[in-house]
C-alpha cells in the first residue's frame, strides 16, 4: 500500500478505463437486444393488427380471425407438447448418463454427438421426417390405432402416409433434444460434491443419490431447459411444414390424415401466394405466437424464481 | 451393535498416487478413536476407506485388509452401499440436503432403506435422533422448515442426527467441529461422550485438546518425508499418547514443537 504511491496513478486509470469500456459494451449489448425485441414487436403489431379485421374469405376455411388463430395456436401447442413428452425423458436420461453414469471415455463422445444434432439445419430434419421417418412410422401408427384406439390420441383411422402430427412431434423432439440435454447436463455436473457425498455416505445407490442430491439441486435448471426446448418447438417452421399436410382443425387425434397446423408452419406454407390481406393475417398470427412464447417464458421464470425462493430460506 | 475394526497393511491410492502406506491398527468397539496429524498426511483418506467412501472418487483404490468384526470390508461379495448403511459418516462441512425439511433430513437415511414406516414410527425416530444429537429442544417447533435455515453448528448436529438415525455400527467424523464456535463444539463433544456407549466412533481432529478430551485411543499420522506417502506413526491409548508417547515425532507434534 505505502510503497506503490507513485505508480498508483499510472496503474489505476487504464484499469478503470478498461472497466468503463467493458461496462459500456455490456450495457449496449443488453440494450441492443431489448431494442431488437421491441422493433420486432412493433413491426408485428403495425403490420399485423389490420390482419385481425379482414374480409371473411381471407380466413378460409373459417370466417374470422379468432377461430383461425385459435386453431393454429392449438396445433402449435399440441405439436410442441408431443415433442416435449418424447424429448424430455430422453434428454434427462442422456444428460444423466453423460454426467453421472458413463465412464469418462464415453461421456465426451456422447455429449459431442448430441451437440452435433443441434447443428443440423431444420430443413434437413423436415425432409428426413417427411421422406424417411414418416413411412417408417406408418406401421407403428397403425398398431397404435388398432390397440390403443380407445385413447383419443390414437383414435385413428391411421394415416397411410405417416405424415401426421405424431411424426412431426417426433421430428421436433429430436430437434429440441440437444438443447435440453446440454443445459441439464451442465447443471447435473455442477451438483455440489458435498451433497452427493452426503447421500452416498448414508448408503444411497447411485440412483438414490441422484434423487436426493442431483435432482433437487437441478430442478430450476431443468425447468429452464425444458422451457427453452418448448420455445424452440413452438417456433419451429420448416420441419413441421414439410412433414404435415395440415388443415386448421382442432383434434387430439395424433395419427389420422387430418392434422392441426402450427402457426409457424402455416406462415411458411401460405406466405408465397399470400395476398396483402392474407399477409397481414399471417403476420397477426405471428404476433400471437410471439406473445404466447413470451408468456410461456415469463411463466417459467416465475416458477423457477418461486422454487428458488422456497429452497434458499 | 457397535463393531471393532482391524486394519492391516492398508495402502491407499488416488490413481497412481500412493497417498497412505502400510497402516496397521485396531479400532475398539464402543470407544472413541481420534486421528491426529499435520495437514495432507492422509487422515481423511484413511477415514474414508473405512466406509468405502474413498472409492467414489474416480481412480481411487485401496490395497490391504480391513476387517469389521471379522468380516472383510473389501471382499468382492460385499456391497459398498450396504457398508455405508452400517458405517455412518459426518463431514467437515455440514451438508444437510438443502431442499429437505429438518424432519426429512433426519429420516433421509431411513427412507433409503425403503422400508415403509408408519408416521408414528417416523416421529419417534426423528425425536430420538434429534435428542441424541442435542438438537431437539432447538428445532422441535420447526421440524418442517428447511434444514438449511439452521445455524452452522445446528446444521452439523442435524447431520449427526441424520447419521445416527439409521443406528449405524460405526460413526466416522471428519473434523466435525472445525467450522463451529466453542459452544457448538462443546455440545458436540458432549454428544460424542454419550454416543460412545452405543457406537464405535472414529474422529479426525486438528485440535489436540479435543483429541485429549474425547478419545480413548489416538493415532498419529505423518508423512514419511516430504513427497512421500503418509503413514500411521503411532497408535496408543490417548492418556499415554499425551503424557508419554513411544515416538519422538508424536511428542514433538503434540507438544507443538513440530518442524
Ligand atoms: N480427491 C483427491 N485426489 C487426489 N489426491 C487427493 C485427493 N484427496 C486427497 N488427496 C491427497 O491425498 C493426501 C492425503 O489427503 P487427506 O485429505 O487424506 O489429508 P488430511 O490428513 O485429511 O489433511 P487435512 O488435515 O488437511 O484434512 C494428500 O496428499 C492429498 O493431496
Ligand atoms: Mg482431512
Amino acid at each position: 500500500m505505502t510503497t506503490t504511491h507513485e505508480t498508483e496513478p499510472e496503474v489505476s486509470p487504464p484499469s478503470q478505463r478498461g472497466d468503463r469500456i467493458f461496462a459500456g459494451l455490456a450495457k449496449s449489448a443488453g440494450l441492443v437486444i431489448l431494442a431488437a425485441l421491441a422493433a420486432v414487436f412493433i413491426f408485428l403489431a403495425v403490420e399485423g393488427i389490420p390482419g385481425v379485421n379482414q374480409p371473411a374469405e381471407t380466413y378460409a376455411p373459417l370466417s374470422s380471425f379468432l377461430p383461425y388463430v385459435g386453431r393454429l395456436l392449438f396445433g402449435t401447442v399440441f405439436a410442441a407438447l408431443i415433442a416435449l413428452v418424447i424429448a424430455v425423458p430422453f434428454a434427462l436420461g442422456i444428460a444423466l448418463f453423460i454426467s453421472h453414469y458413463a465412464p469418462r471415455v464415453l461421456a465426451a463422445p456422447v455429449a459431442y454427438v448430441v451437440d452435433l444434432l443441434a447443428a443440423v439445419p431444420s430443413v434437413v430434419f423436415g425432409l428426413w421426417g417427411a421422406r424417411a421417418l414418416a413411412p417408417q412410422l406408418v406401421s407403428v401408427q397403425a398398431w397404435l390405432g388398432e390397440h390403443l384406439g380407445f385413447i383419443p390420441f390414437f383414435a385413428g383411422p391411421a394415416s397411410v402416409t405417416g405424415k401426421t402430427v405424431l411424426t412431426a412431434g417426433v421430428v421436433l423432439a429430436i430437434m429440441i433434444l440437444p438443447i435440453i440435454t446440454a443445459i441439464s447436463r451442465e447443471i447435473f455436473a455442477q451438483t455440489p460434491r458435498l451433497h452427493e457425498e452426503a447421500a452416498l455416505a448414508l448408503g444411497a445407490t447411485r440412483w438414490e443419490m441422484i434423487r436426493y442430491a442431483v435432482f433437487p439441486y437441478a430442478r430450476s435448471g431443468i425447468v429452464s431447459a425444458v422451457m427453452l426446448g418448448l420455445g424452440r418447438a413452438l417456433g419451429e417452421t420448416m420441419a413441421v411444414a414439410l412433414v404435415l399436410s395440415a388443415s386448421p382443425v382442432v383434434t387430439l387425434n395424433m395419427i389420422s390424415n387430418t392434422n392441426p397446423a402450427t402457426i409457424a408452419s402455416n406462415i411458411a406454407s401460405s406466405f408465397a401466394e399470400a395476398t396483402p390481406a392474407k399477409l397481414s393475417v399471417l403476420i397477426a398470427t405471428g404476433l400471437v405466437l410471439f406473445a404466447f412464447t413470451f408468456a410461456v417464458n415469463f411463466a417459467a421464470r416465475a416458477v423457477v424464481a418461486r422454487s428458488e425462493r422456497k429452497f434458499s430460506r | 451393535m457397535a463393531k471393532s475394526i482391524d486394519v492391516s497393511d492398508l495402502d491407499i491410492y488416488y490413481g497412481d498416487f500412493l497417498a497412505v502406506q502400510g497402516v496397521n491398527m485396531t479400532i475398539k468397539a464402543r470407544s472413541v478413536t481420534a486421528f491426529i496429524g499435520p495437514s495432507g498426511c492422509g487422515k481423511s483418506t484413511v477415514l474414508r476407506s473405512l466406509n468405502r467412501m474413498h472409492e467414489v472418487i474416480p481412480g481411487a483404490r485401496v490395497e490391504g485388509k480391513i476387517m469389521v468384526d471379522g468380516q472383510s470390508l473389501y471382499d468382492p461379495s460385499i456391497d459398498p452401499v450396504a457398508v455405508r448403511r452400517q458405517i455412518g459418516m459426518v463431514f467437515q462441512r455440514p451438508n444437510p440436503f438443502p431442499t429437505m425439511s429438518i424432519y426429512d433430513n433426519v429420516l433421509a437415511g431411513n427412507r433409503l432403506n425403503s422400508k415403509r414406516m408408519k408416521k408414528a414410527e417416523q416421529d419417534a425416530i426423528v425425536e430420538k435422533s434429534l435428542r441424541g444429537a442435542n438438537l431437539w429442544n432447538e428445532v422441535k417447533d420447526r421440524l418442517n422448515k428447511p434444514g438449511m435455515g439452521l445455524s452452522g453448528g445446528q446444521q452439523q448436529r442435524l447431520c449427526i442426527a441424520r447419521a445416527i438415525a439409521v443406528e449405524p455400527q460405526v460413526l466416522l467424523m471428519d473434523e466435525p467441529c472445525s467450522a463451529l464456535d466453542p459452544i457448538s463444539t462443546s455440545a458436540i463433544e458432549d454428544l460424542i461422550h454419550e454416543l460412545k456407549s452405543e457406537f464405535t466412533i472414529v474422529i479426525v481432529t486438528h485440535n489436540m485438546q479435543q483429541a485429549a478430551r474425547v478419545s480413548d485411543d489416538t493415532g498419529f499420522f505423518n508423512l514419511k518425508a516430504a513427497g512421500q506417502p503418509g503413514q500411521l506413526v503411532e497408535m496408543n491409548a490417548t492418556k499415554k499418547m499425551f503424557s508419554n508417547p513411544d515416538n519422538e515425532a508424536t511428542e514433538a507434534y503434540i507438544s507443538g514443537r513440530f518442524g
